[in-house]
């Protein structure tokens, strides 16, 4: 991003990784694991015996093996476990097919649905995943396979790369955006352009005008929320409803969708941003256990 | 009859004075925050070259993104209505118009009459008008202005996987990092822009003879990219960035 190098870069949202405390991977049958190089970020997870034992969650560099290689060495920093001791590895996302060390590549569509079903539980049926640069709409059944799927890969409007332009705009750090939009009074009117170049425009005319930075924040959320509730209504919502991707954790966006849809969403402690590569990992298991059955 | 044609658009405001059919004084201001401020400016830059005051002018029509916005007595054409006279008073041969501004994009039909007979317009995408040129400049750290000479500085075709202007930026970038020469990204930039409006300009329909008009066509690395897409020759008017503004002042003679 041209941004990374000049401006303050509040668009840099939180690397971070985690291990579970409770699991000894050396106790496992099965450790597999599923790597998903967004174009944003990326992300590697570890199973063990269909358990989530650890995960990192990066942003894409320039280099897509790399990028993925990294997310995977940052996951197994300290754990012990090197990438000999996993048995299998599926890579999915955008950069899918340049995962070195995976033993197969499956779409992100079908890993969502499969992560988000393990994520939010056997009741969830449409999925929205908000990411880096699209944004799908997906419908599971209860072992979390993909019955339809919308998407949305062509506009920023509706992505996290759109939240991202906002949060350099207004010099507000993309971690505390949602939390700042609903610090407002009253909710502003939408922003009217659909194109995050002209709502850029929009947004410094009314900050111009003397619009505080919560005001224009919670107008461009709720513009963000009307903009994905269009494409959830071309495929229906069928409850349980969850999102997942980075914007999954902007209170701002998330609560408005919610009550423009009148929906209570599914909640979970993990990581919304893994759930791509939490189902990639769970296929590799399945891979795995296939083949050595398979002998 | 003296009247004026004033052309508010989301980045100039463009003025032109007309007198029994000949245009004696044109003026255009950036729009910046006050579109009615830039208009009153440019108004003034008119007159001053027409050697003409204010009262001298009998009707004030106005068009353009912004054409609600000047304070002083006018009348409101639409952008599409006063693009079709305009042309046909500069160029009547002319069937197609393809009008690229800074934030939208038109095709428009018109009749050996210069009526209108079906158009196209985008301004809800920055991909298909001059913002996304602009957005990309900036990305590859090239002033505007030379950016179309860069782009015909190019040796080879390179696709942009990107229509929207926010993932060309990320993909301009990328391009950047794996040594891609500037010319040949400034290239595919107004390709990609080029290839937008083509297929808006296919949705109505091509017929010869073709004008572009607007800001984009002073970019000459974008009018070569069309001209390869469209195969054929454009018609560029001297005054390619007045016409709005000359068919306003057409017709606010004419009612």
């Amino acid at each position: 991003m041209a941004q990374d190098e000049k401006g303050a870069g509040y668009w840099r949202w939180t690397e971070s990784r985690w291990t579970s405390p409770d699991l000894n991977p050396k106790n496992g049958e099965v450790n597999s694991a599923g790597v998903d190089v967004g174009s944003v970020s990326t992300q590697a997870v570890v199973m063990v015996d269909g358990e989530l034992y650890c995960y990192s969650n990066m942003r894409t560099g320039s280099d897509s093996p790399r990028s993925a290689e990294n997310a995977m060495n940052w996951a197994l920093e300290d754990t012990g476990l090197t990438l000999d001791d996993i048995h299998a590895t599926v890579g999915t996302g955008y950069g899918r097919v340049n995962v070195p060390f995976a033993t197969k590549a499956i779409t992100e569509i079908a890993c969502h649905a499969r992560g988000a079903n393990f994520m939010y539980g056997p009741t969830v049926r449409s999925i929205l995943d908000m990411g880096g640069q699209d944004c799908k709409a997906i419908h599971c059944d209860e072992r979390g396979k993909v019955k339809a799927f919308l998407m949305n890969d062509k506009c920023a409007a509706g992505t996290g790369r759109g939240m991202e332009v906002f949060a350099d705009l207004l010099g507000v750090h993309i971690n505390e955006v949602g939390e700042m939009s609903l610090q407002v009074d009253e909710e502003p009117p939408p922003v009217s352009s659909t194109c995050v170049v002209f709502a850029k425009s929009e947004a410094a005319a009314l900050l111009r005008e003397g619009w505080p930075k919560e005001r224009v924040l919670a107008s461009y959320c709720s513009a963000m929320a009307h903009r994905v509730v269009t494409l959830l209504e071309r495929i229906g919502v069928e409850e349980e409803f969850a999102i997942t991707g980075g914007i999954a954790k902007n209170a701002g966006v998330v609560k408005r969708l919610a009550e423009e849809l009148n929906i209570e969403l599914a909640k979970t402690d993990m990581d919304t941003q893994i759930a791509g590569a939490l189902g990639a990992a769970l296929f590799a298991r399945a891979l795995y256990e296939k083949k050595m059955k398979s002998g | 009859m003296i009247t004026a044609g004033v052309d508010c658009g989301a980045k100039n405001v463009k003025v032109v004075i007309l007198k029994d059919g000949e245009i004696i004084g044109k003026g255009i201001k950036l729009a910046g925050m006050n579109t009615n401020a830039a208009a009153e400016e440019a108004f003034q830059q008119a007159l001053a070259q027409a050697g003409l005051t204010r009262d001298d002018v009998a009707k004030v029509t106005t068009t353009g993104a912004g054409k609600n916005e000047p304070t002083f007595e006018h009348e409101i054409v639409t952008e599409v209505g006063a693009d079709a006279r305009g042309i046909h008073a500069l160029h009547p041969e002319v069937r197609t118009i393809i009008d690229v501004g800074a934030e939208e994009g038109r095709a428009i039909k018109v009749n050996e009459a210069g009526k209108v007979v079906d158009f196209a317009i985008n301004e809800k995408c920055a991909a298909g008008a001059g913002a996304f040129t602009e957005a990309m400049a900036r990305a590859l750290e090239i002033p505007l202005e030379e950016f179309g000479a860069v782009a015909l500085q190019s040796s080879q075709s390179i696709p942009m996987n990107a229509q929207c202007a926010v993932f060309a930026e990320s993909e301009v970038i990328s391009l950047l990092h794996r040594k891609t020469p500037k010319t040949d990204i400034a290239r595919a930039i107004h390709d990609a822009i080029s290839d937008r409006i083509t297929s808006m300009v296919r949705r109505v329909g091509i017929e010869e003879r073709i004008s572009l008009i607007g800001g984009m066509a002073k970019n000459i690395g974008f009018v070569a990219s069309l001209k390869n897409d469209l195969k054929t020759e454009v018609i560029i008017p001297d005054d390619y960035q007045y016409v709005g503004a000359i068919g306003a002042a057409w017709m606010a003679a004419e009612e």
